[in-house]
């Protein structure tokens, strides 16, 4: 439960962010005011620390089925994305003359505002591989467009607007065969599917913490050991010299105790979301005309429905939602009141009207049954009103 | 009106509203903020005076200092086709128009009036100077705000019974310098910031730049002429000049002239010499009385013929058509048709419309 002033109020956006599990809590309150040293430094306080952060690594790295030095700590999983992206980019443009990047069009911005910069300010030819009607990217397109000169490939892993889980393992496959980098946006996937690095053939993995009950503020890259890469951030030799900066010792012991308990039990808990989201979805289908599901009907995150509505403003349907207790978000998660059709719904072949109707309901570990019977009462009177006021 | 009334407040980020707010909130009512954004020229949507970026972040801030939700509603579509629409029609037709007037019955109330039956509200709030009153038939009065010189109630003659009785002005019994005081005392960023002045979609630009860029087909060559029709120069299209305007025409004489007429259907400027300005008498359509009672009988009144115009003294003579004629004791020079002729009796606004013409007739 949220604080805010009604007397309930559900939280349904899980993929924006999660509150940070207790146990995590209590793991990260140490590495504060007691054992607040420097892991850099030689003495003893510097000693505890660096325990406290190469422990994190190592469990992490376990979990992905890595080595604990292909574990780099960022800021967040956005940092990630960019780390992998302009350090491989430029490190094959310099040593190898490579100038092709390969991406899709559904990525997160993290991804898609980074190589569009590259293309700008660095000449690389970008391409979008096509993806279907449910935002999946087909291998063999993987297959048929990576070029001896591509300096790094990128296919989000599963959609945050839409759910659509990608064909990972392959891509990284054929990829992996081809000698071209792979990287993957885990940020959403990480909170909810089984990671692991070998199984995938995944060369860079970007993770943000707070989007598995970790804090906000922390993030990892696993990157291959063998995989191209340069700093992007240049100081210190924190993190192989790869990302200098001393290390945020609570927030990376707090994102590996929270990677720790949402990997160990996300198979689990992917059944009760499973069966959650597959009622919203039914039901949503069923009782409200004009409605649409966006993303694929079941490869897609355990947690996560998305749809769009016709005639609806996504904007008002989320204020709507909000006054009658229930904290939602829509593809343009936008708070400037001037909408535009979300790029990744408009590259599944919506037309911007259509778009602009679009309405994400992402589960957390608390969500109940009993909330979404509410949720699915309450929806269709308010789509209804929605519906009235974009007609105005 | 009981304490666990719900009441939307609309949000400019400005010290006006910002307080409105704080008072609501402070009374113990379920307050929601929101912001209507309108539209502005493409290239100037951070001089927009009442809804830039930054004015919506600092609503966010006050929002969020009260504990109360905000939102901000996208209105640029209907701004644009309704209400700058309406600035370029009436220009391009000779006339002066007042955007803020139509806006407020149509954008402001129009809007947020169906976002509070939307969300349950019983009210809606905001920060205009002017106060309401309950008759003894349970219809609403509206009355200037006590602090004459701030005085919004011209603004809100368009407003209607079914608006009065389910809006709320917590400002109209303060005057300005005490709602400054109380936004300092209460820490509200917005307690320095200017009153906005000009035209929100404007951005501090000049009208006839705006009206070049938005509506080429006001730049309208034609002739001015004297009273008798004696051609005496050229003028650049009507949209350009006002009434009474005497710099700027561009024609010699030996005696000082005057712009006394804007002749659109000949596309005419009509000018002439200092004691032909004025008029005794204008006639007003499009008349909105707040009470919904068409008065039967002429009366006197107070009047405004623009928003910081002082009143005036005159007799007001409803006709059946609807149509409103009102006579002056002495003539006015500033008669300006496409402004809002507003009737006050002592502090009561009883409704207003748009002067459509002015003639003399003693």
């Amino acid at each position: 439960m949220a604080m805010t002033k009604q007397a309930v109020w559900v939280y349904l956006d899980h993929a924006a962010t999660t509150p940070v599990d207790g146990d995590v809590v209590a793991r990260m309150l140490p590495y504060f005011s007691e054992n607040y040293g420097n892991p850099s430094s030689i003495h003893q306080a510097g000693q505890i620390a660096e325990a406290a952060v190469e422990e994190s690594r190592a469990k992490i790295a376990r979990i992905l089925d890595s080595e604990p030095d292909e574990v780099i700590f960022t800021g967040c999983g956005t940092e990630s994305d960019n780390l992998a992206l302009n350090g491989a980019a430029q490190i094959n443009r310099i040593k190898k003359g490579a100038r092709h990047i390969l991406t899709t069009p559904v990525e997160h911005h993290a991804v898609f505002a980074t190589v569009r910069h590259l293309a700008e300010r660095y000449g690389f030819e970008l391409e979008l591989l096509p993806v279907d009607r449910f935002g999946m990217v087909d291998p063999q397109e993987v297959e048929k467009r990576v070029r001896a000169d591509t300096a790094i490939t990128s296919v989000i892993y599963a959609n945050n607007e839409i759910g659509t889980i990608n064909p990972i393992a392959e891509i990284g496959q054929i990829c992996r065969e081809r000698e071209v980098p792979f990287h993957t946006d885990g940020v959403q996937a990480a909170a909810y599917l089984r990671m692991n690095v070998i199984r995938d053939n995944i060369d860079y993995l970007a993770c943000g913490a707070h989007k598995f009950y970790g804090p906000k503020g922390v993030g990892f890259l696993y990157c291959r050991k063998d995989a191209p890469i340069e700093a992007y951030q240049t100081g210190g030799s924190q993190e192989r010299g790869l990302r200098a900066g001393t290390h945020n010792v609570p927030l990376i012991v707090g994102m590996a105790e929270a990677f720790y308990q949402t990997q160990v039990k996300c198979q689990k808990r992917a059944e009760t979301y499973i069966s959650l989201r597959d009622t919203i979805i039914k039901t949503i289908l069923e009782n409200i005309p004009g409605s649409h599901l966006t993303g694929h009907p079941s490869q897609r995150l355990p947690n996560h429905a998305s749809f769009v509505f016709e005639g609806v403003n996504g904007n008002d349907l989320l204020i709507l939602l909000d006054q009658a207790g229930f904290g939602c978000s829509s593809g343009s998660a936008c708070k400037s009141g001037s909408p535009k059709p979300s790029e990744v719904l408009l590259a599944i072949g919506l037309s911007p009207e259509l778009a602009l109707g679009s309405l994400r309901v992402t589960l957390g570990r608390n969500t109940t049954q009993d909330q979404i019977t509410t949720f699915l009462e309450v929806l269709p009177g308010l789509i209804h009103h929605a519906r009235k006021m974009a007609h105005r | 009106m009981n304490e666990q009334s719900t009441i939307v407040v609309a949000m400019s980020g400005g010290v006006d509203s910002s307080v409105a707010a704080a008072l609501l909130v402070e009374q113990g009512y379920r307050v929601i903020g929101m912001m209507l954004r309108l539209w502005s020229e493409p290239g100037s949507e951070q001089s927009n005076t009442c809804c830039t970026p930054d004015s919506m972040a600092l609503s966010r801030r006050i929002a969020a200092k009260l504990g109360i939700p905000f939102y901000s509603l996208d209105a640029k579509e209907q701004f644009r086709n309704e209400i700058v629409q309406y600035f370029i029609d009436e220009y391009a037709a000779g006339r002066t128009p007042n955007p803020c007037v139509v806006c407020n019955r149509q954008i402001k109330w129009g809007v947020l009036m169906e976002w509070a039956h939307a969300l349950g509200a019983d009210y809606l709030a905001t920060g205009h100077y002017a106060r309401l009153r309950m008759k003894d038939d349970g219809r609403i009065s509206l009355i200037k705000g006590i602090d004459e010189s701030k005085d919004q109630s011209y603004m809100l003659c368009r407003l209607s019974q079914e608006d009065l009785q389910r809006s709320i002005f917590p400002l109209g019994n303060m005057t300005k310098s005490a709602v400054r005081e109380l936004a300092h005392i209460k820490g509200l960023a917005a307690a320095d910031r200017a009153d906005s002045q000009d035209l929100c979609f404007l951005a501090h630009q000049d009208y006839r730049q705006f009206l070049i860029r938005n509506s080429p087909g006001v730049i309208h060559p034609g002739e001015i002429v004297d009273r008798d029709g004696q051609v005496l120069g050229k003028h650049q299209g009507l949209a350009f000049y006002t009434i009474g305007q005497r710099k700027g025409l561009g024609i010699s004489s030996p005696v000082p002239l005057y712009v006394i007429e804007k002749d659109s259907i000949h596309n005419r400027l009509v000018v002439g010499e200092e004691q032909m300005l004025g008029a005794d008498t204008l006639v007003a359509e499009q008349f909105h009385w707040i009470s919904n009672n068409l008065p039967e009988e002429p009366f006197t009144a107070s009047v405004k013929i623009r928003y910081k115009a002082p009143e005036i003294h005159a007799l007001v003579v409803p006709h059946q058509d609807g149509k409103v004629s009102i006579q002056f004791e002495c003539p006015l020079r500033d008669i300006t048709p496409g402004q809002w002729v507003v009737i006050y009796q002592g502090d009561e606004c009883l409704g207003g419309g748009v002067i459509a013409s002015e003639r003399s007739i003693k």
